[in-house]
């Protein structure tokens, strides 16, 4: 460890320094300006639903662009090549289009304030009471995984010891979001999203250059891996090798479909984002405008991932010192001078603290409106939680402190990431799709699905796959059958309880099931919202097929 | 209605946000043409090791120009498209 500290010093000097602390400045600037827009708790937690399309769409992207994402996934293109594209093109796309076209009428039709308290409206209190409660822990448990990923980054590239950097980042994290509420979180998130961009953009076109271009890369990489490092379905045939320990089939369904769709359409995180557009038009078009961005931002995280596989062919095998997630860094100390090194540096600390800012706003929103209010101390008045869920937002960042050590257990931080979300988030989105297209499915089956999806994925992953009983290459194979195996039970858990329990009255779920639409939905559409680019069908479709077209020339 | 949307509307309707809250736009304008100018100054005439480094490209001078162009893109669009006024009834200060 103190050996890779020193090897990946970058050269920072007072510009960088400069930089970074302008960009600090203006993060708390913008907590501070945010704070007179907060009246009520609707404001702190969802800002009063009034942002336009643009500013949630540029959040719902920026709040997956964690860095745990952007070295997580520049480091799963130096391991596995190309097939690094799965989690963007199939891995979610089709789930952000089916979030904004179909579920979303339901979610902001219903005027739910987060994911949970849909099913509190769709089903009953246990299924509330269970997510709220799995919620709360998982977003905690992750903005642990982001800070503790963010220490050791910064002391490895700054040389701040890990503690210095875990109280700043946790200080202005806390700041920001506890004075200026949600707006706070998302105007950072749409800063974050064009920093990153200029730190990424600069730092894929030198290291292309460095290797020779797109076709030196291509050859180098070839020579050392063989074909399939760059094709996106070479060798996922079923029965197949590949590093990946996928098969297409797995790769589609427990990607594709289930992982994908949970995470995109279920997390809160994500979906709060949506719920804080002004109108239905601008809630619909959130995903699908995040859903453009996505589609490229993989190759500015994946060439510099293949590109540090050719500087260092050793790359996270036990004769290199750098491991996967060093690749980003890598180039960053090997390629950029100061100036746009410190733009890069800032890039990196403001997605991690972007990434768990996302997690704690989501936090505290679950924590105030779905457990606190619902079932501790009921039926106060606003101001109350309004202060609550400021108090909230201070005890959740001290919590992630705390729960930043549990993250050091895995080496790929991604592979932890959705580990937990196939956990969580899996029998989530059985529960969702069921109950919004079966209008029979019973109030108890929601609990149901919820326990059996999510114990028997962790029976699948920590007994079956982890004691050896079946076989799998690795740990994201291993996952996305962990995800499969969650659905499948989660989904006949759910119409077993609904055959023998009693249905929602009919009258109740106004809004909420396939077919019914919310009273309050005859809102009118605001004047431009017709234009034919605001139009989310357009929009949706198009993303479709602009990310099936990007895997033509790394399908054959 | 029931008991959620008739909650959530009273709450929508005594909402600041809409009326009180900033155009982000000047924020992301204002950082970038800072950054912009600061990150092309120190480009305008980069040190060999640093053009070496960057193999040989003018990265911070092309970065820093782009930076800029963003931030200036943000508010000229502010200018042209400012936000909407808040419609009547809205606290306005």
């Amino acid at each position: 460890m103190q050996y890779l500290a020193e090897g990946l010093r970058l050269p920072t000097n007072g510009l960088d320094y400069a930089i970074l602390a302008i960009y600090f400045a203006v993060v708390l600037g913008i907590g501070f300006a945010a704070r007179r827009s907060v009246k009520t708790s609707l404001d702190f937690f969802l800002s009063g639903r009034s942002l336009p399309a643009w500013v949630t769409g540029l959040a719902f992207v920026a709040a997956n662009l964690g860095a745990t994402e952007i070295l997580g996934m520049a480091a799963t293109g130096a391991q596995y090549g190309v097939a690094v594209v799965h989690w963007y093109w199939i891995g979610a796309i089709p789930a952000m289009v089916f979030l904004g076209l179909v579920m979303m009428p339901f979610y902001y039709g219903s005027k739910v304030r987060s994911v949970p308290e849909f099913l509190l409206q769709r089903f009953d209190k246990s299924a509330h009471l269970l997510s709220s409660i799995l919620f709360a822990f998982a977003s905690i448990l992750i903005a642990g995984v982001n800070l503790y990923a963010l220490s050791i980054v910064v002391e490895a590239l700054l040389g701040w010891p890990q503690w210095v950097s875990i109280v700043v980042a946790g200080f202005f994290v806390l700041a920001y979001i506890t004075i200026g509420g949600l707006s706070s979180a998302i105007y950072n998130e749409v800063l974050q999203f064009f920093v990153i961009l200029a730190a990424l953009i600069p730092l894929t076109l030198l290291g292309l250059k460095r290797v020779g271009g797109w076709d030196g890369l291509t050859d180098s990489l070839t020579k050392q891996y063989g074909d399939n490092f760059l094709s996106a379905w070479g060798g996922t045939g079923i029965g197949d090798a590949n590093p990946l320990g996928a098969n297409w089939l797995t790769i589609v369904l427990g990607l594709g479909f289930v992982l994908s769709f949970g995470y995109w359409t279920t997390n809160f995180a994500e979906v709060q984002r949506a719920l804080s557009a002004k109108n239905l038009s601008a809630a619909k078009r959130t995903p699908l405008i995040a859903a453009f961005p996505k589609i490229f931002i993989v190759f500015i995280v994946m060439i510099p991932g293949l590109v540090a596989a050719v500087l260092v062919p050793k790359i996270g095998t036990a004769g290199s010192d750098l491991t996967y997630n060093d690749a980003i860094p890598l180039l960053m100390q090997e390629l950029l001078p100061n100036g746009v090194l410190g733009i890069a540096v800032t890039g990196l600390l403001a997605a991690f603290m972007a990434g768990m800012a996302a997690n704690v706003s989501s936090f505290n929103t679950v924590f105030t409106a779905d457990i606190w209010a619902k079932y501790v101390v009921k039926d106060r008045e606003d101001t109350y939680y309004l202060k609550f869920g400021r108090l909230i937002t201070a005890i959740g960042v001290v919590a992630s402190i705390g729960t930043a050590f549990l993250a050091s257990s895995f080496s790929n931080i991604m592979g932890y990431l959705q580990t937990l979300f196939s956990f969580f988030n899996v029998p989530m989105f059985v529960v969702f799709i069921i109950g919004m297209f079966w209008k029979r499915a019973s109030m108890k089956s929601g609990v149901w699905g919820l326990l059996a999806g999510t114990s028997a994925a962790m029976i699948n992953y920590f007994v079956i796959y982890k004691q050896g009983i079946i076989d799998i290459p690795s740990d994201q194979g291993a996952n996305f059958v962990s995800a499969i195996v969650g659905f499948v039970a989660g989904a006949l858990v759910m119409v077993l309880v609904t055959l023998f329990t009693a249905p929602k009255p009919e009258a109740e779920l106004a809004g909420l099931v396939y077919g019914t639409t919310s009273p309050g939905m005859q809102e009118a559409p605001e004047e431009g919202d017709s234009a034919w680019y605001r139009r989310p069908a357009l929009l949706g479709w198009g993303a479709i097929v602009l990310a099936a077209a990007c895997y033509i020339p790394y399908s054959f | 209605m029931s008991d959620l949307q008739r909650e959530v509307s009273e709450l929508e309707s005594k909402s600041a946000t809409a009326a009180r809250l900033f155009d982000i736009r000047r924020i992301i304008g204002g950082l970038f043409v800072v950054y912009g100018v600061i990150v092309t100054i120190a480009g305008i005439s980069p040190s060999d090791a640093d053009l070496k480094k960057a193999e040989g490209v003018h990265i911070n001078l092309w970065t820093g120009l782009a930076m800029l162009a963003l931030g200036l893109f943000f508010l000229v669009w502010l200018k042209l498209r400012p936000t909407a006024p808040p419609t009547p009834g809205d606290v306005q200060e």
